[in-house]
């Protein structure tokens, strides 16, 4: 008797483990809720602002006070290999070759290291987070310590995250840094600080030729918009797909 | 703190080209070489030993528990590197309670934790069962118990009992050959699945890391069957070292192979990081790259072993080459990590320039403590193969 019933308990226990992974496979293969997180997500995209970031190059003169002022603002190291934000210089020589320099990230302005006679072109590139909208560092992070806001800005929970540094790695544009103090990633956020009480980032603040355009791409009417209409724009490495929302005007194709 | 930042100072000097500023230094250093080498000695060891286990290849059994306790050894070893470079150590356990399932990394506590508890610890568990029974009865004092307590409580060790933890065990070694390949190419994965960087991004990554993972581990087992022997003063079964030296061999070809595939079709597709890989492999990596791995760590291994199929010396002789061509291997497939970890970050994302990469002596990330981890494996093997001696294993009766 003893036999027959373990035998129906067994046969019951497989019976009932296998109804139930397999009901879980079937619901996470399924995704059913899915649909509903995408619409009320679809929803959240359009209802908050969502932020982007437009340079024009034609109008950055290499002053570097953006550079300056987010080290400021932000508690980055001074050193000169500590950066949420720094200006590259590009010189294209008449023979073809490039030339670039960005000396203590151009906080302390430019000169021209290439003789006049060889310069054929020379102009300044603004660099910082590209707030991707699928971003590889978000991807990567192992326990999510990096993450996308609501409103678009890439963010770190230093309180979270490991220093696995896999986020560094993943960055295509080198806007990442291991804060020598904090012992955490340390990144360009926007200023979420100063944008969360209806601010402009300080980068933005202080860029004295207004090259720099800081805007809500949900709103129709803001400045950034204008800019994405009125200009050719182009964002930096596309073909990663990325989904960077920082636009360039006049981007050459010297700049990486 | 002070010294890093110091060490960063002089770094500066050292770029050459232009580099994004955040670049200067290097993120991944000594302790992530070492991480995917010791987790690829782990992955080929225990493929060896699943050779002689379900392929049933006869002639590797004398070296199927050392396989099986070195494989354990330095899975034990292989988190740690990992764990201790991190900027936040205290908080590596995040990985296992909020992991972010979009994120390669995020499953390597679990591929880990599988693969010790789940394959390795359970099949030596079953292939020692027997022997914990019948050392539990023989042994005195606290070993006695200790034996004891890795019975679990199972003492029976009638026939039928032995042949089910037989079954069982080939069960587990079936479960584990995927586990295995699922741990090192995993590993592989991490770096080939980083768009941002062209010498990692090549889909081919996680089969080179798997292949080189078997050379690696196959040299490494059959480098300690030979010391094993030697210390033991027994004599050295020239069919297993031949048997292993052949599949060493088959392994290292293929391990060529792909790997010059990869090169090849990088230099014929010739996109846009072409310029700056090629100065990087001609430059920076050639010491390690061209001397040590392709050279010393691939070439000469394949034709001596290429030799040793068409031509057999004198045993003495064979087991000499033997033992250096394994030595080359693993110290070849050492700087094929150094190539990858490194080298993937000696040049900058904006394909214009390099930083350089000077390795300290001493520092949680210098040669000293790499030393550390890797003679560690080494020690916890000693204690593996004292504890659990296979050649002390009690024989089955069937």
């Amino acid at each position: 008797m003893g036999t027959t019933k373990i035998k129906t308990n067994r046969r019951e226990f497989l019976r009932s483990t296998a109804t139930a992974a397999g009901g879980l496979f079937t619901f996470f293969w399924l995704q059913p809720t899915k649909a509903f997180i995408l619409v009320s997500r679809e929803e959240g995209v359009t209802e908050g602002p969502w932020y982007g970031i437009g340079i024009d190059i034609e109008k950055c003169i290499g002053c570097g006070k953006c550079a300056a002022a987010c080290k400021d603002e932000n508690d980055v190291p001074k050193d000169p290999f500590f950066f949420r934000n720094w200006v590259e210089q590009y010189t294209v020589k008449k023979d073809g070759s490039v030339v670039i320099e960005s000396p203590n990230g151009g906080m302390d302005g430019f000169t021209q290291s290439v003789p006049d006679d060889q310069v054929f072109k020379s102009f300044f590139v603004p660099k910082m987070c590209n707030h991707c909208q699928t971003s590889p560092c978000v991807q990567v992070c192992p326990i999510g310590a990096t993450y996308d806001s609501p409103e678009g800005v890439v963010l770190v929970d230093e309180e979270s995250c490991m220093g696995c540094r896999y986020c560094v790695q993943a960055c295509p544009y080198g806007c990442r840094y291991i804060h020598p103090k904090k012992n955490v990633v340390d990144k360009c956020t926007l200023c979420y600080h100063r944008i969360k009480k209806d601010l402009i980032p300080a980068c933005f603040e202080v860029c004295p030729t207004g090259a720099r355009i800081f805007g809500d791409l949900n709103d129709k009417n803001s400045e950034l918009i204008r800019f994405l209409g009125e200009k050719n724009v182009q964002v930096l490495k596309a073909h990663l797909n990325t989904g960077s929302k920082l636009y360039y005007h006049s981007l050459s194709m010297e700049v990486l | 703190m002070e010294q890093h930042i110091q060490h960063l100072y002089e770094m500066l000097s050292q770029v050459e080209g232009f580099i994004y500023p955040n670049e200067l230094e290097l993120q991944w250093g000594i302790l992530i070489v070492i991480y995917p080498y010791i987790t690829g000695l782990v992955a080929g060891a225990f493929i060896l030993a699943s050779l002689e286990r379900v392929f049933n290849v006869k002639v590797l059994k004398p070296t199927y528990e050392l396989a099986l306790l070195t494989a354990l050894a330095f899975l034990l070893v292989a988190a740690l590197p990992l764990v201790s470079h991190l900027a936040r150590p205290g908080r590596a356990f995040r990985i296992m309670i909020t992991p972010n399932t979009h994120s390669a990394m995020a499953i390597f506590g679990f591929v880990y934790s599988w693969y010790l508890m789940a394959v390795l610890l359970l099949e030596i568990w079953f292939d020692y069962r027997k022997s914990f029974v019948v050392w539990s009865r023989e042994r005195k004092g606290i070993m006695k118990w200790v034996y004891k307590i890795l019975t679990l409580g199972v003492m029976d060790i009638s026939p039928k009992a032995i042949e089910w933890d037989r079954k069982i065990g080939y069960f587990i070694t079936v479960i584990g050959i995927p586990s295995a390949f699922l741990l090192h190419g995993y590993v592989g994965f991490i770096f080939g699945s980083i768009k941002a960087n062209p010498w990692w991004s090549t889909v081919l990554m996680p089969i080179i890391f798997l292949f080189s993972a078997m050379v690696s581990g196959i040299a490494l087992v059959l480098v300690i069957y030979m010391a094993v022997s030697y210390i033991r003063r027994q004599a050295i079964d020239m069919k297993a070292l031949d048997a292993i030296a052949r599949y060493l061999f088959f392994m290292l070809i293929l391990d060529f192979t792909l790997e010059s595939l990869d090169q090849i079709h990088r230099f014929y597709e010739a996109e846009e990081s072409f310029e700056i890989l090629s100065l990087l492999v001609s430059g920076r990596l050639y010491l390690t790259l061209i001397v040590f791995q392709v050279i010393l760590g691939t070439l000469i291994p394949l034709v001596a072993l290429g030799t040793l199929q068409l031509y057999k010396p004198r045993e003495k002789i064979r087991k000499a080459l033997y033992l250096s061509v394994s030595v080359l291997v693993l110290i070849g497939i050492f700087f094929m990590r150094w190539n990858v970890v490194i080298g993937g970050q000696l040049f900058s994302k904006s394909f214009r320039g390099f930083t350089s990469f000077k390795l300290g002596l001493v520092g949680s990330e210098g040669v000293l403590m790499g030393i550390v981890w890797i003679v560690l494996p080494f020690i916890i093997l000693a204690f593996l193969l004292w504890f659990l001696p296979p050649w002390k294993k009690a024989e089955d009766d069937i």
